[in-house]
């Protein structure tokens, strides 16, 4: 979702550095800042923010508030219809969850399959980035087209889709690989391992697309310096290409990471909910499940506050790194 | 997108020399297969929905059909209030774009034009907006729809899409509001045109290749959603949209897929056209009017 983003951050580069080194945040010389008194009121930069903030807040904030609050009463049916009183319970709901096996197994089953999927997006995206480098036009249009037809295709429609291409009775890959009847939902890693697939399907294309963008503004100068240097592709890879894209990856690592950590629809379709038994439960959809299916409206949300944690504890470290390479807010 | 047409303007001299040619073959040979690797799901995808019955519930597929026919989409636009779920759909997805862009670009122009205190705490809070877990405010989002009485209703879905793709659309549009160059806004105040004038006859054209590229990305995930629609939207279900109708014919245990994959097709072109239509836009947005 954020290839504009990163255009954007090219974009800005580059105009920055047409215009030489200019540093907006150095105060009162900026000929923005010069225009404001001039035509503006003070108020106006909060007058054209309104609306966003309404929305933001009433939606956006105001729901993160309650999910805390919900995480900190006993909510269930009987609260919800109102037949019940609610109960505050502090941190008893925490407590519930910290002590639940479950709650444990779902995490650590989030945390490997998310980092499993973003290593293999990685990996695909950045090695087709390279690949399509070095091919001529009519291949890398062939390539490129694909890429932007997965990465277009509604994550229901790709989960409804892959499920079928492996479906034990009337699915192609069995067929080809010649597995017979295997069914790819029965077995926990079998279940894991396709719903990685379809993952790294509808996801490697925004990897690829944007390190093939960065490779593109690297100056052919010093890939060939290290080609006649003697340099393999691998080399050029790490010693070259890797550290120059680095804003690049990091941007790219980040959102892989945020994204795959929120999985939701392919685990939900693909697995049925969850899988036998909850087997192929992550933690967005065991959320869901205690909350929407059990209605345990307090540990779901109590779940989601873990979940909402986790992503800020990423977040941070996203805005370090950001700030190190002293891009600019 | 915007990245590959702006880096094929500029040719990539060839870093090989003429020794590596059956490498560069190797490797187009490569790009070709994956490239129909990655494209098989959605040509399958395309080729189940004209299947006939018989040939997609057979033990042995295969990657052709000679009776092409029209059955599965029959069945999917035969389902009773197809229509109405397809334009719910529509409707969701048109009121979520044209609000978040609007709303988007007055905030982008607030925070990239002026500066005023607090203006990188908000721009840190959007940026962290963007990743909250959508699905876990389904919950508290549900007791806010229902507080509302909006449960139900189209606007349970309108209302949290529009919040959840406003920080990224605003995150994305500061760079295309921040490359208008400054000079033009003086210009434009010089020969007296007002504030609001500059807003949105000069400003706002200018920024609309940016605009659609933002709704790209708000006009998919609403599109896709089906968290909300499944969650929200509970019992009245000529409000429901087209994911839901789709999974209509997904029962685990005994899938029509005909019928599945006739509906996905129909719910992925759209998206498609979007792309391609879209695609060309940006190009020439980016092309003209970003340059400075």
């Amino acid at each position: 979702m954020t290839v504009p983003t990163d255009s954007g951050v090219l974009e800005r580069r580059r105009v920055r550095g047409a215009h030489g080194p200019s540093r907006p945040r150095g105060g009162g010389r900026a000929p923005g800042k010069a225009l404001r008194p001039l035509h503006a009121p003070a108020g106006t930069p909060w007058l054209y923010l309104a609306p966003a903030l309404v929305v933001l807040g009433g939606l956006l904030a105001y729901p993160i508030y309650q999910l805390g609050l919900i995480s900190l009463f006993h909510y269930t049916q009987a609260q919800v219809s109102g037949g019940e009183a609610t109960t505050f319970e502090g941190l008893g709901n925490y407590a519930e969850l910290f002590r639940d096996d479950q709650f444990w197994q779902v995490l650590l089953a989030t945390v490997v399959f998310a980092a499993a999927c973003v290593i293999s997006t990685l990996a695909v995206g950045c090695t087709l980035a390279v690949l399509l480098t070095r091919i001529r036009a009519v291949p890398r249009l062939a390539l490129m087209l694909a890429a932007l037809g997965a990465w277009a295709t509604p994550a229901i429609t790709g989960s409804t889709v892959w499920l079928f291409l492996f479906d034990a009775d009337f699915g192609p890959v069995n067929r080809v690989l010649g597995l017979g009847d295997h069914s790819w939902t029965y077995g926990r890693f079998n279940a894991f391992f396709l719903v990685l697939l379809e993952v790294v399907w509808c996801s490697f294309p925004f990897v690829m697309v944007t390190v093939y963008a960065g490779i593109r503004s690297v100056p052919s100068e010093v890939l060939e310096a290290a080609a006649l240097d003697g340099a393999s592709q691998w080399r050029i890879w790490r010693s070259v290409l890797a550290p120059m894209l680095r804003p690049i990856l990091v941007v790219v690592t980040i959102q892989s990471v945020i994204w795959d950590f929120k999985v939701f629809t392919q685990i939900y379709v693909m697995t049925n909910g969850g899988g036998i038994a909850g087997q192929n439960l992550v933690l967005n959809v065991y959320a869901y499940q205690k909350a929407f299916a059990s209605s345990q409206y307090s540990l779901g949300a109590a779940i989601g506050v873990v979940m909402l944690l986790i992503l800020l504890a990423v977040t941070l470290v996203y805005l370090r790194l950001l700030r190190r390479q002293g891009e600019e807010l | 997108m915007t990245i590959v047409s702006q880096g094929q303007g500029r040719r990539v001299k060839p870093v090989r020399r003429f020794g590596r040619r059956p490498g560069r073959l190797a490797a187009e040979a490569a790009a070709l297969l994956i490239a129909a690797v990655v494209a098989f799901p959605l040509y399958w995808m395309v080729l189940s929905a004209f299947k006939p019955a018989g040939e997609i519930e057979s033990t042995e597929p295969r990657p052709w059909t000679l009776a092409p026919t029209l059955d599965s989409f029959r069945r999917v636009f035969g389902q009773q209030d197809f229509g109405r779920y397809f334009l719910n759909s529509v409707v969701v997805a048109v009121a979520v774009v044209v609000a978040s862009a609007l709303i988007a670009f007055l905030a982008a122009t607030a925070v990239t034009r002026f500066r005023f205190r607090m203006r990188t705490t908000l721009l840190i809070m959007f940026l962290v907006a963007q990743m909250v877990p959508v699905e876990a405010l389904t919950i508290p989002l549900f007791f806010v729809m229902r507080d509302f009485g909006q449960l139900n209703t189209l606007w349970s879905l309108i209302l949290p899409h529009i919040a959840f793709s406003l920080p990224f659309a605003i995150w994305m549009l500061r760079g295309f509001v921040k490359a208008v160059p400054e000079a033009l806004e003086e210009a434009a105040y010089i020969d007296g045109a007002s504030r609001a004038r500059f807003l949105w006859q000069i400003l706002f054209p200018l920024v609309l290749p940016g605009l659609v590229a933002t709704s790209v990305f708000s006009f998919i995930s609403t599109w896709n959603d089906f968290l909300f629609a499944k969650s929200f939207i509970i019992s009245d279900i000529s409000q429901s949209t087209l994911p839901m109708a789709l999974l209509v014919f997904y029962k685990p245990d005994d899938p029509d897929w005909g019928g599945v994959m006739a509906a996905s097709t129909v719910m992925t072109i759209p998206v498609l056209v979007f792309f391609v239509l879209v695609q060309r836009r940006l190009v020439s947005g980016l092309g003209g009017a970003v340059k400075d």
